[in-house]
């Protein structure tokens, strides 16, 4: 027993540094949420046990046998000596000393989220029977370790980071933090030919590679009802993805219900009641998201994308030229009208107390200028204003005016990388989503990076573009860090998105577009770079698909094959 | 109210000949299972009724605004003057003089489905209100002309042909058969503003251009559990498709339960009880399918794609060499024992009697030689039978073995094209089923040149995705459009839009399957010179918010929104 303990010390005193403590270095970071481990004695005995440790390859595929897990772990160790789960009997509690207890919401969400995942499915809770097995898992601790748990809290781009989680099974249990960690924990458990649920001694220690994971879902082209939003998000859980960016308006439709403006979904939205999110609708996606640690960063793209804000909101779009006389269409948000701002200082003013998240996505990419240069008001504008025909400032000076309005709302922004790449003033801490294929993502990453910003990336990641065959794996051998750089540089690749845009997809398809292609972006984002043997992910990721599909989310296959519980919905 | 009538009257004689008439030159078909007009008077009156009858373009695209038909009829007038449903009063009844009853399971069964599409999601059936419109649709009037009206018969390869449906809304009412023409007439209905179901005037008389209309989808490489299956059936029937053909096994698992070789499910399925079509699954299957019109044409491929069938069958498939001995892996169906066709006139009398269709898939395609060349009594049976190292005269004399075996059990085969590509002996009425890519034209030119039926498959292959509005290639096809006599054009009976599954399974093969297979129904089922996109567009996108209100979960064509989304996951 003591030199499992030691092993599991070890582990812990092995945490490796290098991107982690670089971020920790770098942030006023929420401190170390939760960690180590707790040497408790005697929960059950094993005789049979052994304290062989193997870490190396060979034991890692042998592992994928019984379990599958994805994303990969930082560090593991497991061996061959197996433990029974009983329904009736297994319980996950607070630990001891833990800082968190019964009260906290979130962690009682999440442990019956996941006690429901491992025995859901396989029988209702019986009456405990008399005869207990020696080797019996009977207890998983939680123990939370920070003097504040954060029970409450909304989860920020720098918690993340610093959550470490250690999982180790046999006499003494920890777990920390709590939604990645029961999903490690869920994903270990397996069924044994008597259908009883067993986890072998393993341990774990786990941590992130880059602190932001994101998938992008598009409500604007097509509205997604809110249920098929949840059961995304908690897929994302299932893939320790962290955030959603919520591309939540565009040209096509103004879904989201204004509480300052309602007229923008009014007369915006594809309908104005059966296809809008309203406050309750938004604030449920939030909370449900917080429980599983995932961030919500919504995004209202301007200038460019915003013909669905012209129907609910006179005078908001630049009205386009056809020779000297308005032609009755509209062109970006007019840069040239005061009253633009005002619009803009109030409505962020709203998106900002709605959206808890420390940033907002404010777009700014594919701005057509056509419009504007048709227009002769904007025309006097530019000559005032000293821009010649260089049109990007003018949209640059629309996106100066609007980061100063953000920012006085006291949250950070994302862009897209036009707006880097024109040139617009920058706050330091603005991070820079670099999306376009040509020219090479690898080269704007290291513009972006070489300028001090902090960058994410997606370009290889759009998942809407389907083809024949298993796409998964070009999308899983992208690395965001391959790029010329220096170390300081890639430092600053705070991690990705995939993203899923919305012109071909809707409830009735979205979900097995998604999953498990989006799973490969999960492993990429997560696990060591060193992680990425295509077999091996191949075959962990057709378990992890049958995973996901047992719980009842329709996550398509990778190739020929099947699950032993196949999909049950239509 | 005479004029309609009349009308009505006009269009059925004008009724065309060309493909349809030929084909029932052709068969010893089915008779004339429904057809033509019921001058009925005054279930109802109108006094706004106006008799302008239209039928140019610019009057189909302004109906598209209230309905869309999918796939477009060959004949259809529509008026302005609408006529309201109540869900508690309008019935659909069998016609004074019709040959079918009440007791015609398929035609209950028909109007119950179509009533609850109609009237299903709306509102539940309330009391009768008193106040009655002026212009209200009353009835529905269901005619069945046949002396036989094959209620309980299986759908046949002739039976759709000859089958001509006319609707006529006002006065008078007729509709017949039923499968296809109640989904037109569920098609015309349309809530207007205060969410009450309207019809126009329309009188529509409709025929399919091509007689096999096919869905092809494979349950080996993924097991497809038997809703999705029965829901896709009742899609199919939602597009006026008529054939499922069900690749059942291959070479990834044998999901289908022999009562004559159970050791083949037993060893070949994925899993021997949950991933096994049992006797009680097909047959549910076959009836679901015959409720709505559809036949069940089961594919059983040999000599290649077999490999799961030698996990519970010894001997059936052939052993591979490694040099001078035997390295483990099988090939193909062995082609030189005589147990292997002992095997096969067994299991093929068991399908034949399990499957009621007059057809059955032979399969016949891609079958690798290496394995064969490698066996050395192969080898020394190519010599004896002088067939030299032409490999392909060992799997002909395979084929041709086989098919005298499945001759014998009455049904007629359709085989894919390699079989006559290698120019084995084939029956009169074999169906060649043209699947490869390359030279398509040149291959239909060929087969209907040997005089030939033949299906079309090869630019249908819908599980080959890609980014973007694919319907739209799949839509443009023209399955005639091969060098060739006017003979050898009426050799094409249709064709197939075929699902293989090496990525598609229960997840998502719904949306991938729908609308994109919806392109191919109108291609199959509509005049040839309906192909503008642009119309296509917009009746196809109603159409699938149609399928989506319905419950089934069809994928957008491009950015937009139905009135009702899809309330599954």
């Amino acid at each position: 027993m003591t030199s499992l303990i030691h092993d599991a010390s070890a582990a812990l005193t092995e945490r490796p540094s290098g991107h982690t403590s670089q971020l920790s270095e770098q942030g006023k970071a929420v401190r170390m949420r939760a960690l180590t481990l707790l040497g408790l004695g005697t929960l059950f005995l094993t005789t049979s046990c052994k304290d062989s440790h193997i870490d190396n390859l060979e034991e890692r595929s042998r592992l994928s046998d019984e379990v599958s897990l994805w994303p990969l772990p930082q560090q593991f160790q497991t061996s061959p000596v197996a433990f029974k789960l009983s329904a009736s009997r297994f319980k996950i509690v607070h630990a001891p000393g833990s800082t968190a207890g019964p009260s906290c919401s979130l962690l009682q969400n999440a442990f019956r989220r996941y006690f429901k995942y491992i025995f859901g499915y396989v029988n209702e809770q019986g009456q405990p029977r008399s005869r207990v097995f020696d080797s019996e898992l009977r207890e998983l601790q939680v123990l939370i370790t920070s003097t504040d748990p954060e029970c409450d809290a909304y989860p920020s781009l720098k918690t993340d980071e610093s959550c470490k989680f250690a999982v180790v099974f046999l006499t003494a249990f920890v777990v920390v933090f709590v939604v990645l960690g029961l999903e490690t924990f869920s994903q270990l458990v397996y069924e044994d030919d008597y259908g009883v649920n067993n986890i072998n001694k393993t341990s774990i220690l786990d941590y992130p590679r880059f602190s932001h994971r994101g998938i992008l879902l598009d409500t604007s082209r097509h509205y997604l009802p809110l249920k098929v939003i949840l059961a995304n998000l908690e897929v994302m859980a299932m893939n320790k993805f962290n955030v959603f960016h919520w591309h939540i308006v565009d040209d096509s439709s103004f879904p989201f219900l204004s509480r300052t403006f309602p007229n923008l979904s009014q007369q915006g939205a594809y309908h104005p009641y059966t296809h809008v999110y309203t406050p309750v609708d938004v604030k449920s996606v939030i909370e449900f998201a917080r429980m599983r640690g995932i961030r919500v960063i919504a995004e209202f793209d301007t200038p460019g994308h915003t013909q669905s804000w012209g129907k609910g909101q006179t005078d908001l779009l630049t009205p386009c030229y056809s020779g000297s006389s308005p032609s009755g269409t509209f062109g970006p948000v007019n840069p040239i009208l005061n009253s633009t701002y005002d619009f803009m200082t109030s409505f962020f003013k709203e998106i900002s107390s709605v959206f808890a998240d420390a940033y907002i996505h404010l777009g700014g990419d594919e701005v057509d200028f056509s419009c504007w240069k048709s227009n002769p008001d904007i025309q006097k504008f530019m000559e005032q204003q000293g821009f010649g025909q260089d049109y990007s400032k003018l949209e640059s000076y629309y996106i100066q005016r609007l980061l100063d309005i953000v920012s006085s709302t006291k949250k950070g922004y994302m862009v897209w990388q036009e707006v880097f790449d024109n040139e617009v003033k920058l706050k330091g801490d603005t991070q820079i989503h670099v999306w376009k294929m040509n020219p090479q993502y690898q080269d704007e990453m290291a513009r972006v990076t070489a300028a001090g910003f902090h960058t994410l990336l997606s370009s290889p990641w759009y998942l809407n573009r389907i083809s024949y065959g298993q796409d998964w794996q070009d999308i899983y051998r992208v690395d965001p860090q391959s790029f010329n750089g220096t170390p300081e540089q890639k430092k600053l690749v705070i991690g990705g998105e995939a993203c899923l845009w919305g012109e071909y997809v809707d409830a009735t398809n979205l979900t097995p577009r998604l999953w498990p292609r989006a799973s490969a972006v999960a492993e990429r984002l997560w696990s060591d770079e060193n992680v990425k043997d295509i077999g091996s992910a191949y075959s962990r990721l057709e378990k992890h698909r049958c995973h996901m599909v047992r719980r009842g989310i329709p996550a398509e296959p990778l190739f020929v094959g099947h699950c032993g519980h196949e999909y049950s919905g239509l």
